[in-house]
């Protein structure tokens, strides 16, 4: 299992650098939110990955899983989320105000 | 007396509700929330920080969790001084917004006071997890300020500012899984503890989660490489925002020190002293940078961005020097080049008004209105900036060398440190004549500035004389915040020992 993790990991971050690089906005808005799923599953696989488990607390339970990066993953979830859609509103003012969709705008001055 | 630690986060929170709620009702009753709201906040900070000189570390537990499970706000001298720093830089660029910058776009009070909650929640927080909270906060309400009047020129520069800072908060998150996946706790008094402790196999995730961090911190402070997003960022942003993101490389700052000074300290077993062998190339080639770019700049507001970047390289050398004196000369730089830096932006605004179409820009001639007044604000933002005696500035770089002597690179931050100093008198000489000498026969344009403006930003430039006036109390309390910083145990025992004890049913706040 930590084998496929990681590889998965490691696909998405790479697929995500490379939109990064593509430099216009529309690949730059997918490219950081598919870093932003990587970096999700890494912070969940922080805790230690346990299988057959409850997702909590059961009682009686020997194998209990770290439920502090659950919490932490939440809290990059909804952060991520809304810095998506101000980067999505911003993306189509810079189209509008700019003329282009380039995330360096083609140019200074 | 301990829940007054929670009122410099709570303050910018509820007056934001409020102005969430109140927004369309207009006729300045957002001004007068906002002002109300920023003076409470000066003045709980100022008790804070009375409090906090006595050396005792406040701790705040929120919810009363204890210790490690919960999240912990810490006071000590290092926070309380660049709280307050904070809030009177706040105060200042309020009362320059008030005539008229906070209408060129909406809900400016809101972000400005959204912008207080982030910055000092990340100076006052003890735990990893909760500071990239606090930093995300300060963020989205700097990206929105930063676009504050739209523009084709911000616009530019927002878009490099969020894509930048959200890769940055991608790292930040992966730094903290690594050090969580390592340690297994990221109260930062909890994470002093355990990473002397760390085994062998884990060494490598901790290194590599530090200096991830290191890299987080970096692009916050605008280190070279990674911050050349600051200058086009903060010479489009309207004045009172770029005035107030002055504090924001310090905040980065901050970061960088407190986890020298905390996680990765001298005593931290097999990660003892991580970070600081990089602070010192880091910091050297930042400034170096910094001043061809103060050199190269044609236009006062991109000079002043490179000013920040240049002061933030500053503080990163001579953190990276590693003693306490050296720490308690980087505290009282902060003070000097953050009040200046903030106060310049405000005056090369008020050139900006009074020049028309010219603008701020160092190549058109056209003279200022009242020549008298800026061109003596700008011969005192200069003179603080560049570290030339009388003013704070001078005192502030006398006493970083001083305390570079004994370091064995110490000739390295000497000669760059100086020829830096000279270049950017240079500069700012040249500046200083292009705008109020050579006007050409240009007809002088009639002023939309008033008073107030002119006030609050003689107020922080006058900021360097009065900390010249005040050296001896200031660098005393620099010195206890460095030494205190430099006493880990203090830090740990008070955040971990005063665990809240809960005993059969009863509630003790504090042992």
């Amino acid at each position: 299992m930590e084998l496929t993790l990681s590889i998965l990991i490691g696909t998405m971050t790479a697929s995500a650098v490379y939109l990064l690089l593509r430099a216009r906005t529309f690949p730059v808005v997918l490219g950081l939110s598919l870093l932003g799923y990587a970096v999700n599953i890494f912070l969940f696989a922080s805790g230690g990955l346990t299988r057959n488990s409850a997702p909590l607390v059961e009682h009686g339970l020997k194998n209990l899983p770290d439920p502090l990066p659950q919490a932490l993953v939440l809290t990059a979830i909804v952060i991520g989320f809304g810095m998506t859609a101000f980067l999505v509103v911003l993306a189509l003012r810079a189209l509008r105000d700019l003329g282009d969709d380039r995330v360096d705008g083609g140019g200074e001055e | 007396m301990n829940h007054l630690l929670l009122l410099p986060v709570l303050i910018p929170l509820i007056a934001g509700g409020t102005l969430l709620l109140t927004g369309r009702w207009g006729r300045g009753t957002d001004r007068i929330i906002s002002i109300v709201s920023t003076i409470a906040l000066l003045s709980v900070v100022l008790l804070l920080m009375e409090h906090a000189a006595t050396g005792e570390i406040m701790v705040y537990h929120s919810g009363n969790w204890p210790t490690p499970y919960g999240i912990v706000l810490v006071l000590d001298r290092l926070s309380a001084l660049m709280l307050c720093l904070a809030a009177i830089l706040a105060l200042a660029s309020l009362f320059y917004s008030i005539n008229g910058d906070d209408r060129i776009g909406p809900r400016f009070h809101l972000l400005f006071q959204m912008q207080l909650l982030g910055i000092n929640g990340a100076f006052l927080t003890g735990d990893l997890f909760n500071l990239f909270v606090f930093f995300e906060i300060l963020l989205i309400a700097s990206y929105a300020l930063q676009f504050h009047g739209g523009g084709k020129a911000r616009v530019r520069a927002a878009l490099h500012l969020v894509v930048l800072n959200l890769v940055g908060s991608a790292i930040f998150l992966i730094a903290i899984g690594a050090i969580y996946a390592a340690t297994g706790t990221l109260n930062l008094a909890d994470l002093a503890v355990k990473v002397a402790a760390t085994g062998t196999e884990q060494q490598l995730l901790l290194k590599a989660g530090g200096l991830l961090l290191l890299l987080v911190f970096s692009l916050k402070a605008a280190l070279v490489p990674v911050g050349f997003w600051l200058p086009p960022a903060y010479a489009s942003a309207s004045a009172p925002a770029a005035a107030l993101f002055a504090i924001m490389t310090k905040v980065g700052v901050y970061a960088i020190l407190r986890m020298q000074g905390l996680v990765f300290g001298p005593e931290a077993g097999p990660v003892a002293s991580l970070l600081t062998p990089w602070l010192l190339p880091l910091g050297l080639i930042t400034v170096v940078i910094a001043t061809l770019g103060v050199l190269a700049s044609r236009e006062l507001r991109r000079l002043l961005a490179h000013l920040v970047v240049l002061s933030a390289g500053t503080l990163i050398l001579t953190l990276g020097l590693g003693s306490p004196d050296a720490t308690s000369s980087a505290l009282f730089y902060a003070l000097n080049s953050t009040l200046v830096g903030g106060g310049l932006f405000l005056l090369a605004d008020l050139i900006a008004k009074e020049r028309g179409d010219a603008l701020a820009s160092l190549t058109l001639e056209q003279p200022v209105s009242r020549p008298a007044l800026l061109g003596s604000l700008f011969f005192i933002g200069a003179i603080g900036v560049a570290g030339l005696p009388p003013l704070a500035g001078f005192a502030a770089k006398l006493y970083l060398l001083q305390s570079a002597v004994e370091h064995p690179i110490g000739a390295w931050v000497f000669a760059v440190v100086l020829v830096s100093g000279l270049l950017v008198v240079v500069a700012l000489s040249r500046a200083g004549s292009a705008i109020f000498w050579r006007t050409g026969n240009t007809q002088k344009l009639t002023s939309s500035t008033t008073a107030l403006q002119s006030v609050a930003t003689a107020a922080l430039l006058l900021g360097s004389a009065a900390l010249m006036i005040g050296a001896g109390a200031t660098t005393s309390y620099t010195r206890a915040a460095a030494l205190q910083l430099d006493d880990q145990l203090a830090y740990v025992s008070a955040v971990l020992e005063n665990r809240v004890i809960v005993a059969s049913g009863s509630v003790s706040g504090e042992p």
